[in-house]
């Protein structure tokens, strides 16, 4: 072993510079002349950062459309998924009062309607998206909070849509933060 | 056809039309042939030379692993000790504390293993200092030893016999210069313009649109991301991996990102078939192992995008399948896609929280990772499956009463002690650590550690169960996915898997490394009529029986007490 002792240790030392200097100051350097110069693209409003395109935040008010329940309340100093097993009766419940919840604040919602991703965790816990089944219904619980026509609020959310990669591949969605800011921007 | 299930056969077809190619120009550049990236020459001498490496050294096989194990025990003690003491080492911009002894144990064994299964959370367990000189420099050299103890296989078997195997630092250093490190900067490139965070900025705060205030976790991100996958290693940045919409923020990155941790794997096969000049064989391997893969996918996919019966009977519409844990930028189909592959294959990053799949999906997840060589991690994939390959031919051989052989070296008793001796050790590890675990769950509930046994499940009943047998069952085969809502970080998980991973890992390697070097060493016997060959359909379908065989009935128990028991009850 010991022939092998001191090339190893030279050779950590060399590979260490090259891996761990080297490469990623060069990437990091690369990545200022990305949006948000590498450091994640923020969204600015009135001269302030409000948020992070790709992170969701919690909203509430009728006036926004609500993300996805989150496990960690769009805490992004940390990130993760419920883990709930799909037979765990607590997390039954909960998904039930998720439910209840969408059908209080949204008169005239039908149940059927409800997308699956409204009522359940996302990995992350910081899902910036919703689908757009899950903006649609929200539609009209926030026109009449606003008081404003559903069909501009729809308007807003076909604009704020993005489509399957290249028209193909992958599923749309809907960014909510970004979709929010456009209707307090009427 | 949705865009969902199009946007996977994309990304499958993808993977082959860069893997292929991949395989035969890794081949050319460990057969020192000519190839265009050989104006990287210069840069590995200076490696070679820095470090007091003769490349003309020729090692044996002993000698080859004796240099592997060399190498890995000093970054197993380097790590060790940079993780306990990362609180008072520079670049840590957030605070995070030091780990505590067991959590570093077990964290060092499992990025030298290149299993990345992670008991700590990037955002708040590790400084940038960490995260960059420690488990990133772990995922680039795991993978690299990996693949070159693969070569050392390749070598073997190129000649009639041989005992000189070539040398451990060039094909070791040869991975790096070669392989992971340009991918990789091409990997962190497309991932950070697609909004990856790639600088050194620490946490940044701000207001959110409904007054809230939100701490971002951030960082040098994209360029541990791309290793992480080229590297078949699966340690995420931050805690939710590739399900963060900084790890993967969107389904380009997501393509990008599965297709990097399939491609060495795969290219590894080929690269086997065109070295030893056996195209036929590599063949062969690619398709069992490929039909293998389809066998556990297409099941997954259709458990996922049937959605979760019981949220169905609340009446919920799941167009597109369970979301439950999964991101909508992705997809259930994308996710459940990844879970396969990313359990074939050591990778175990993640896009989605696997402990919320359907319990089916469960169990496919663990079987894939039990068998362990569909495709397999960066290198070692080939191995296990190379034990397999000396399983079936010894009992092809002794079917047909034939003296087995294989590729013309004489298949005798020492080589298959080793190769059975390998092949029992993953059940042992898998079936034992569980029984423990178990055993401290209904017995030990409230033994004084960070996380009581009774509180360690996040989920009751069978799928409690399945958590625990998953953490087993991903530390042995390196994997590092986990169903995460076991509360882990305790000296008893710590521990535990800590030494599943390490005798998981390496042994693994020295065995088949052994029998190739003890098979090369034997005297070449010409085919004639009487060879049984392995480039067959029939021995393809042998091989596959084997590993169908093997697998069912070490690990059958296990699974009806799991994620089967939790599918059926759910029936009802």
């Amino acid at each position: 072993m010991k022939k092998y002792i001191i090339p190893s240790i030279r050779l950590t030392l060399v590979l260490i510079v090259l891996l761990c200097i080297l490469y990623p100051i060069s990437i990091a350097l690369a990545g200022k002349f990305a949006k948000g110069k590498g450091g994640g693209e923020k969204i600015v409003k009135n001269g302030k950062t409000v948020g992070y395109a790709m992170l969701g935040q919690s909203f509430t008010k009728p006036e926004y459309f609500w993300g996805r329940p989150s496990a960690v309340a769009y805490n992004a100093a940390g990130s993760a998924g419920s883990n709930k097993g799909p037979s765990n009766p607590d997390y039954l419940k909960e998904v039930q009062s998720r439910i209840d919840a969408l059908l209080k604040y949204n008169p005239g919602l039908k149940k059927s309607d409800i997308p699956a991703d409204m009522v359940t965790a996302s990995g992350s816990g910081l899902d910036p998206n919703i689908s757009e089944q899950g903006a649609a219904i929200q539609i009209a619980r926030v026109a009449k909070a606003r008081k404003i026509d559903e069909k501009k609020v729809k308007e807003l959310v076909a604009m704020n849509t993005l489509k399957p990669l290249m028209g193909l591949f992958g599923p749309s969605s809907v960014n909510v933060l970004k979709l929010n800011l456009a209707l307090d921007n009427l | 056809m949705n865009t969902e299930l199009i946007g996977i056969i994309a990304t499958f077809l993808l993977t082959l039309i860069i893997a292929i190619p991949l395989g035969k120009y890794l081949a050319k550049v460990f057969a020192g042939e000519k190839v265009w990236t050989d104006f990287l020459k210069p840069l590995e001498n200076g490696i070679y030379k820095l470090s007091g490496i003769n490349v003309k050294e020729q090692m044996n096989w002993k000698q080859q692993l004796k240099a592997l194990l060399t190498i890995n025990v000093l970054w197993l003690v380097y790590g060790f000790f940079v993780l306990i003491f990362q609180d008072k080492l520079p670049f840590n911009p957030d605070g995070n504390p030091g780990m505590t002894p067991d959590l570093a144990f077990n964290t060092i064994i499992s990025f030298v293993a290149n299993c990345n299964l992670q008991h700590y959370s990037g955002e708040s367990g590790v400084s940038y200092l960490t995260q960059q000189f420690v488990l990133m420099f772990l995922q680039f050299v795991s993978a690299a030893t990996g693949i070159a103890a693969a070569v050392v296989l390749f070598k073997a078997f190129r000649d009639k016999t041989a005992t000189q195997l070539g040398n451990f630092w060039e094909f070791f250093v040869k991975s790096i210069t070669r392989l992971l490190l340009p991918l990789s900067v091409i990997v962190a490139l497309i991932l950070t313009f697609n909004g990856t965070p790639a600088s050194y900025e620490g946490k940044d705060q701000f207001i959110s649109v409904q007054g809230d205030t939100v701490n971002v976790s951030r960082g040098p991100a994209a360029q541990m991301i791309a290793i992480k996958h080229l590297g078949t290693n699966g340690g995420g940045y931050f805690g939710a991996n590739s399900a963060h919409p900084f790890e993967n923020p969107s389904y380009l990155t997501n393509m990008v990102e599965v297709i990097a941790q399939t491609i060495i794997p795969i290219a590894m096969i080929i690269a086997f078939g065109y070295f030893i000049r056996r195209r036929k064989l590599a063949w062969t391997i690619f398709g069992v192992m490929t039909i293998g893969l389809f066998m556990l996918m297409i099941p997954t996919l259709s458990s996922e995008l049937g959605g979760n019966p019981a949220i169905a009977k609340m009446g919920i519409s799941q167009a597109t399948g369970a979301m439950e844990g999964k991101e909508v930028r992705l997809g259930p189909a994308a996710t459940a896609y990844w879970s396969t592959l990313t359990t074939v294959i050591s990778t175990g990053s993640v896009n989605g929280m696997h402990d919320s799949t359907m319990p089916l999906t469960g169990l496919w997840q663990l079987l894939a990772m039990m068998i362990n060589a569909i495709y397999g991690g960066c290198g070692v994939g080939l191995l296990n499956y190379f034990v397999y390959l000396i399983i079936a031919v010894f009992i092809s051989g002794l079917m047909v009463g034939r003296t087995p052989e294989f590729l013309g070296h004489k298949v005798e008793a020492r080589e298959i002690k080793i190769a059975a001796l390998i092949t029992l050790l993953s059940p042992f590890l898998i079936l034992a650590g569980t029984a423990i675990a178990s055993y401290v769950f209904t017995n030990h509930g409230n033994a004084a550690w960070a996380v009581q046994p009774k509180a360690w499940l996040n989920n009751p009943g069978f799928h409690g169960f399945s958590e625990m047998l998953y953490e087993v069952t991903s530390s042995n085969a390196n994997n590092g996915s986990g169903f995460e809502g076991l509360g882990d970080n305790n000296i008893f998980w710590n521990v535990l898997t800590g030494v599943i991973i390490f005798l998981g890992r390496f042994l693994p390697i020295i065995g088949p490394v052994a029998i190739a070097g003890l098979l090369a060493g034997k005297k070449f016997i010409p085919e004639s009529a009487g060879t049984l060959k392995t480039d067959t359909k029939t021995f393809a379908l042998m091989t596959f029986a084997v590993i169908l065989v093997l697998n069912a009935l070490s690990y059958f128990p296990a699974l009806a007490l799991g994620p089967l028991a939790e599918y059926f009850t759910m029936l009802k």
